[in-house]
């Protein structure tokens, strides 16, 4: 212990056990690693403090918006900046609906590829059929939009969206001149770009499950399918929702893609078989031109999004409850009962 | 190093020209964005850029928010073609309450009587009608919406003019390309494009009827009748500042979707510096003479010569200072 006559200065942390608030920052044990925890921790308040400063950014610069509009913004129906008439609704209702309707289809998908790569496949197999899995995760978005528009967009117009009218056309999500572009071609579109990634990131959850648990349940005479309902599964739970939200984040904040296929109505459609649009991809299509009340709208709602993203990752993480899995610092503050 | 920022359709033209220039004033060092008639704008209202490119004449509003005043040089006329995809079908001669009808979903086919009446002998099917428009703020789309809200006031109320409207029905596509490559690969679609991307695109285009109840096809011809015709018409009444629409305007030849396409220098340039605004103000009097010899041969109309010597006035205009930028340089 250093003697009071040579005591190192009041802010170092070496040889000193020290807190800021509840947060025990100390010992270290030479300069070397004082100066090494202080560069990473300024770098992680760096990070997130970008994520605090966009939001105040944008709410800012959407003030006008809020002001004049107040919350009635968040419903409006009509998006009109000819007649100075701005409502997020109609791209709320895009954003969920392709968001949500990619997600429906692309989940069972991934997570049948996710399980068949973790435990049914020959073990052969699963480097190179996750390989590509994970490169089909890594193909630009502009890639998508343009084979949206060159095949996919063709295709649902001649064949797919007659044949579903031809079929359920009594279902009125159905009706409607099937053009190709709408909320269709935009959730296919999106359950096609999310699909790796939540398969890549489910499969790498399920085969973190200890291979201890999993041999116990198959050693008391459990089926392949009941290992996995009973133990795997249960086990892996949290990581394949943290693998669905990556997806549905992707799908959020996409716009590229989106704008290429969707039609870029703004309006609330009844049929899947008609343009809209998503708030990504108003954003992509107006934000060059726009001034004044317009470009403060606009604003408005890349907040809107913005806080969606977030408000969907923290509720995820509070549903779950257990945190992850393991006892970390973070989850002490997060869920400060213990678990 | 003079730097220039705006919109899409005049790029090609303004690159072409620099390298031709380059021949007559090798020390200039001309930059130019294609970023957009709005990015164009906000630059050069805060002094971020030394001229900016913009297909549409600045509003009231615009004029105000910019602070300083701004001359409009217009340079080349643009030409908004009305492109449809029916298979078996050639061009077709489409009246603007017919489009316009279209536009707000009364006139839902093509084989709809009233398309028929302007079309005799045409055998046209059945095929629903899908218009398709430009999702981002757009010059064309002021100059279309300019055009049909002139004639046919439901469509004036309900979509309105500019280069943002509502249209409400169909499909909207980003950029001039997006919208080609939509109306491409969509039976039945109906839009409208600036001329060089249809004829690029092999689009089948439609002739309109001008304000002299005349039908006429897209050509720059005849934009440049209608820059001519419009001036005439006006006479002494023609705005100093060049800010004026061509749109539906009078001229047995000219076709309706036409305008200037500006480029726009501050009048007071003493911020970018003496010696820029010499060398902006030598390139642009070259723009305006020989430079319209060149502009056919790249597809893009040349300016009326009734247009050139308003231009010249306005570049007169441009000082630094006490000094006129175009005027020799004071001797030391």
């Amino acid at each position: 212990m250093t003697s009071r006559a040579s005591a190192p200065p009041p802010f170092s942390t070496i040889g000193r056990r020290r807190w800021a608030g509840w947060l025990r920052v100390g010992p270290e044990v030479n300069g070397g690693d004082a100066f090494f925890r202080f560069s990473t921790a300024s770098v992680t308040v760096v990070a997130t403090g970008l994520l605090v400063v966009l939001g105040i950014g944008l709410f800012v610069s959407s003030r006008g918006t809020f002001g004049r509009q107040g919350l009635g913004f968040l419903v409006g129906p009509t998006w009109a900046p000819v007649h100075g008439v701005f409502g997020a609704l109609p791209f709320a209702y895009g954003t969920l609906v392709t968001s949500g309707l990619a997600l429906f289809l692309a989940v069972p998908v991934a997570l049948g590829v996710a399980i068949f790569l973790a435990e049914l496949s020959p073990r052969w197999m699963r480097g190179p059929v996750g390989l590509l899995v994970e490169l089909s995760a890594a193909v630009p978005s502009i890639v998508y939009g343009l084979w949206g528009v060159a095949v996919l967009v063709p295709w649902l117009r001649e064949v797919a969206e007659p044949a579903l009218q031809r079929g359920l056309g009594w279902v009125p999500v159905f009706r409607g001149v099937p053009v190709g572009n709408g909320l269709l071609a935009a959730a296919l579109i999106l359950s096609l770009m999310v699909l790796p990634t939540i398969a890549a990131v489910s499969r790498d959850v399920l085969r973190a499950v200890p291979t201890g648990l999993k041999e116990g349940a198959l050693a008391l005479g459990a089926t392949r399918w009941e290992m996995l309902r009973m133990v795997a599964l249960p086990h892996a739970r949290t990581g394949l929702l943290g693998a669905v939200l990556l997806g549905l984040g992707r799908a959020l904040g996409e716009a590229m893609a989106v704008t290429m296929v969707i039609g870029n109505n703004p309006r609330i459609a009844a049929s899947l078989f008609e343009p809209s649009s998503t708030m990504a991809a108003i954003l992509a299509n107006q934000f060059g031109e726009a001034h004044g009340p317009h470009l403060e709208a606009l604003a408005a709602l890349a907040f809107l999004l913005f806080i969606l993203t977030v408000a969907l990752n923290v509720a995820a993480r509070l549903l779950v409850g257990r945190g992850w899995g393991q006892p970390k610092a973070e989850a002490r503050f997060l869920f400060p009962r213990a678990p | 190093m003079v730097r220039g920022a705006g919109a899409t359709f005049p790029a090609p033209l303004y690159e072409a020209w620099v390298a031709a220039y380059r021949a007559v004033a090798p020390q200039l060092r001309l930059n130019y964005q294609a970023v957009g008639s709005g990015a164009g704008l906000r630059q050069v209202f805060d002094g971020t850029t030394d001229f900016a490119a913009s297909d549409v004449a600045l509003t009231d509003e615009q004029v105000a928010r910019a602070g300083r005043p701004l001359l409009h040089v217009p340079l080349t006329l643009g030409v908004v073609a009305v492109a449809f995809h029916v298979p078996t079908v050639g061009p077709l001669d489409l009246a603007p309450d017919v489009l316009a009808d279209a536009y707000l979903g009364v006139v839902t086919r093509w084989d709809d009587p009233r398309i028929a009446a302007t079309n005799p002998g045409v055998t046209l099917p059945s095929l629903p009608i899908v218009p398709v428009y430009r999702s981002d703020g757009s010059g064309s789309t002021a100059i279309f919406s300019e055009y049909l809200a002139r004639r046919h006031e439901a469509f004036a109320a309900r979509i309105g003019r500019g280069t943002q409207v509502r249209f409400g029905l169909g499909v909207g596509a980003k950029g001039n390309d997006g919208v080609t490559t939509q109306i491409q690969t969509t039976p039945g679609a109906l839009g409208y494009v600036e001329l060089l991307y249809a004829r690029h695109g092999h689009l089948t285009t439609a002739r309109l009827r001008n304000a002299a109840g005349l039908w006429v096809a897209p050509s720059n011809g005849g934009a440049t009748a209608a820059a001519a015709a419009t001036d005439r018409a006006l006479g002494e009444r023609h705005p100093e500042d060049l800010r004026v629409s061509l749109v539906d305007g009078p001229g047995d030849d000219a076709y309706p979707l036409s305008a200037y396409s500006f480029v726009l220098v501050p009048e007071e340039f003493s911020a970018g510096g003496e010696a820029k605004g010499r060398a902006l103000a030598g390139f642009l009097w070259w723009a305006l003479h020989e430079g319209q010899k060149v502009a056919p041969s790249l597809d893009y109309a040349a300016l009326p010569i009734a247009t050139v010597t308003r231009a010249e006035a306005r570049l007169r205009l441009l000082r630094a200072g006490d000094h006129r930028l175009l005027d020799p340089p004071p001797s030391p």
